[in-house]
């Protein structure tokens, strides 16, 4: 399966109240490929996610799906092609789990229509790729953590949709996890040709895992493109007014950020 | 994707709707047991041979004017008021995700009643106006306590500290209109305080047919988007549902329901508030709570009501039974909610 959904924002203006948080953004997501979205606390990488998805309606400018604009569309002609997973979602009391990840099919569902065969499909198949097919029966208030992160990704693929976008799905993971969900990501891409946005604190997970780095400063766009041009000291400094170095990565060969911190000093060589 | 998951991904999706279907109908033949009961049962006994045909339309001496002109039009008010309450509340509470969101706990109810007490004694109107003013009313006050509680987004907490403080104010005045209306009798008070069918009659009873018929069907159809809701705005979003319209046709759907059944059998206490938790621990917490929760408040009224009226020496109108089974509860969940912060 192949899809070359585009997805675009043009000249974005967001903002909650009588504060604008998202600046006139441009940008574009490359289709087919897995997008990371980087930026300080605050700086509005859930808010443009939102906007993404219809949440929120933009004060200027547009996001365009396919050509069209988002929040002019049938919600459930969005949802069956782009799908969010939001940065804290809840989960009701005593659901369990597959009930959770059937409520992904919502927007594949005429309202009062039965069950279909496709829907026990897409389920189970969600359940597989996130490894939680033996947490099926379980309520979701009695996992841990990481296991309650990997069913809302099981949730958000079961919408199946060729555009996933995730707001920082890697929260609450021990390192090994996170390794995990991003490669399941990164599988799902190679597979499917699902185009992932991610929203990560982990530069160095991002610059591994992204074909395209995003950097937001304060609302607006610092740097975009292959993270080996964006990851430098430079964005580093003016993103997270932080110092750092840069050195590539044995295994990847991607770019590694070293943070330095105000109490220390490159040792000289020598 | 293997065929052994989708194949327990179904059964598990079978055996939960198989416990569901049986819930609901063993409800519905609760109901339709306890309807029967009330309509024989009484000062004088009928056996069912001639509540049928009364039922019927036929005259039968005696029992066309007991059962007919006092019973029917009883249980049948008991079992439309109980399915209004019971939805109207759930929906409340799976839309807020807070059992302590009923309409009945954060002055819905409340404002409904005082409005309806208003229209009655000062007003001196009937029927279709009081309804019209306890709607007007329920909305208004659904409105205030949203405008009170609004602050860059709705809390749940807050509105539901808010909605107790607005409950307690329009109770007050309810008692008062009562108080100063010298002719009412203390079953008359009694049931715009708590809730009584007493006098129950086919004028009262007919426009929370009506309601419910036009209005259930309206909140069953929201029922999908009700439960995307439940996992939060962003996620329901996300899901393809219009977030903002859902709550809109929710909270007026759920208002009238109240409104209408409010007016003609008062607030009877706590029905709306229990009848979603009930419900919730017969069928799990998977899948739409509605249908569950409108059975469950019917047979809270029917049975509330005739234990009322036989049970203890003296008549209680139904809202002193269903207080005395709710209050409790209510304290439990307050305990509850300070120790975990849960909810529903
Ligand atoms: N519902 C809201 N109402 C008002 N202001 C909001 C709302 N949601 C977010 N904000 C504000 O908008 C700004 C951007 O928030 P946003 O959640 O987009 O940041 P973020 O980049 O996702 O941060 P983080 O990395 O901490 O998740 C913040 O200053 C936040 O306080
Ligand atoms: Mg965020």
């Amino acid at each position: 399966m192949t899809t070359d959904h585009s997805l675009l924002v043009e000249e974005l203006t967001l903002g909650y109240k009588d504060r604008d948080v998202i600046d006139s953004l441009d940008l574009a997501v490359p289709p087919g490929r897995i997008t990371a979205i980087v930026g300080a606390n605050a700086c509005g990488k859930s808010t443009l996610l939102r906007s993404m998805s219809r949440l929120l309606a933009p004060r200027a400018g547009r996001v365009l799906l396919d050509g069209e604009e988002v929040h002019r569309m049938q919600p459930k002609a969005v949802a069956r092609t782009l799908g969010l997973l939001p940065q804290s979602p809840v989960a009701p009391e005593g659901i369990t789990v597959s009930d959770l990840v059937g409520r992904g099919r919502h927007p594949h569902q005429r309202m009062l229509a039965r069950w279909s065969r496709q829907d026990d499909e897409a389920v189970a198949e969600a359940l597989e790729a996130t490894q939680t097919v033996e947490l099926a029966d379980r309520p979701v208030d009695e996992l841990s953590g990481g296991q309650r992160q990997r069913v809302w990704i099981a949730m958000a693929l079961a919408q199946r949709t060729d555009l996933l976008l995730l707001d920082e799905p890697t929260t609450f993971l021990d390192v090994s996890h996170q390794v995990e969900v991003l490669d399941l990501l990164t599988d799902l891409n190679a597979s499917r040709g699902t185009t992932i946005v991610l929203v990560l604190h982990d530069l160095n997970l991002a610059a591994r895992y992204a074909d395209h780095l995003i950097a937001l400063a304060d609302g607006r766009l610092h740097a975009a493109g292959p993270p080996e041009r964006v990851l430098t000291p430079e964005t580093v400094r003016s993103v997270f007014g932080m110092e750092s170095q840069i050195i590539t990565d044995p295994t990847s060969g991607k770019p590694l950020m070293l943070p330095i911190g105000r109490h220390h000093r490159a040792v000289p060589a020598g | 994707m293997s065929i052994s998951t989708v194949e327990t991904v179904a059964r598990g999706r079978v055996r939960r709707a198989r416990r569901r279907h049986l819930v609901i109908g063993a409800l519905a033949a609760l109901i339709v047991a306890g309807f029967a009961v009330t309509l024989m049962v009484g000062q004088t006994f009928y056996p069912p041979g001639d509540v049928a045909r009364v039922v019927l339309g036929q005259d039968v001496p005696g029992a066309s004017f007991t059962v007919g002109r006092l019973r029917l039009p009883r249980a049948v008010l008991a079992i439309t008021a109980g399915m209004c309450f019971g939805l109207a509340g759930v929906t409340f509470q799976t839309m807020l995700r807070n059992p302590l969101a009923s309409p009945d706990i954060i002055g819905i109810s409340a404002g409904a009643s005082a409005a309806a007490t208003f229209a009655i004694v000062v007003l001196s109107l009937d029927g279709a106006g009081v309804s019209v003013f306890a709607i007007a009313a329920g909305l208004g006050v659904a409105l205030v306590i949203y405008a009170l509680s609004y602050k860059g987004g709705v809390s749940g907490t807050r509105l539901i500290l808010i909605g107790i403080g607005v409950a307690a104010m329009l109770d007050s005045i309810t008692s008062y209109i009562l108080d100063r209306a010298a002719t009412w009798d203390f079953q008359e008070a009694m049931r715009w305080l708590t809730g009584s069918l007493n006098g129950a009659s086919w004028n009262a009873t007919l426009p929370v047919v009506v309601a419910l018929a036009v209005l259930a069907p309206m909140l069953l159809g929201l029922s999908g988007n009700l439960s995307a809701l439940q996992l939060g705005d962003d996620t329901a979003s996300a899901l393809g549902v219009r977030v903002d319209r859902t709550r809109l046709l929710a909270v007026v759907g759920a208002v009238g329901l109240i409104a209408f059944a409010t007016a003609a059998a008062g607030p009877i206490a706590f029905v709306a508030f229990l009848s979603g938790p009930i419900a919730a621990r017969l069928v799990g917490s998977d899948g739409s709570l509605l249908v569950p929760s409108a059975l469950v408040g019917a047979l809270l009224v029917l049975v509330a009501d005739f234990c009322g009226q036989f049970l203890f020496g003296t008549r209680f109108p139904v809202g002193v039974v269903t207080g005395v089974l709710g209050a409790p509860y209510l304290v439990y969940l307050i305990i509850r909610s300070n120790r975990v912060g849960g909810s529903l």
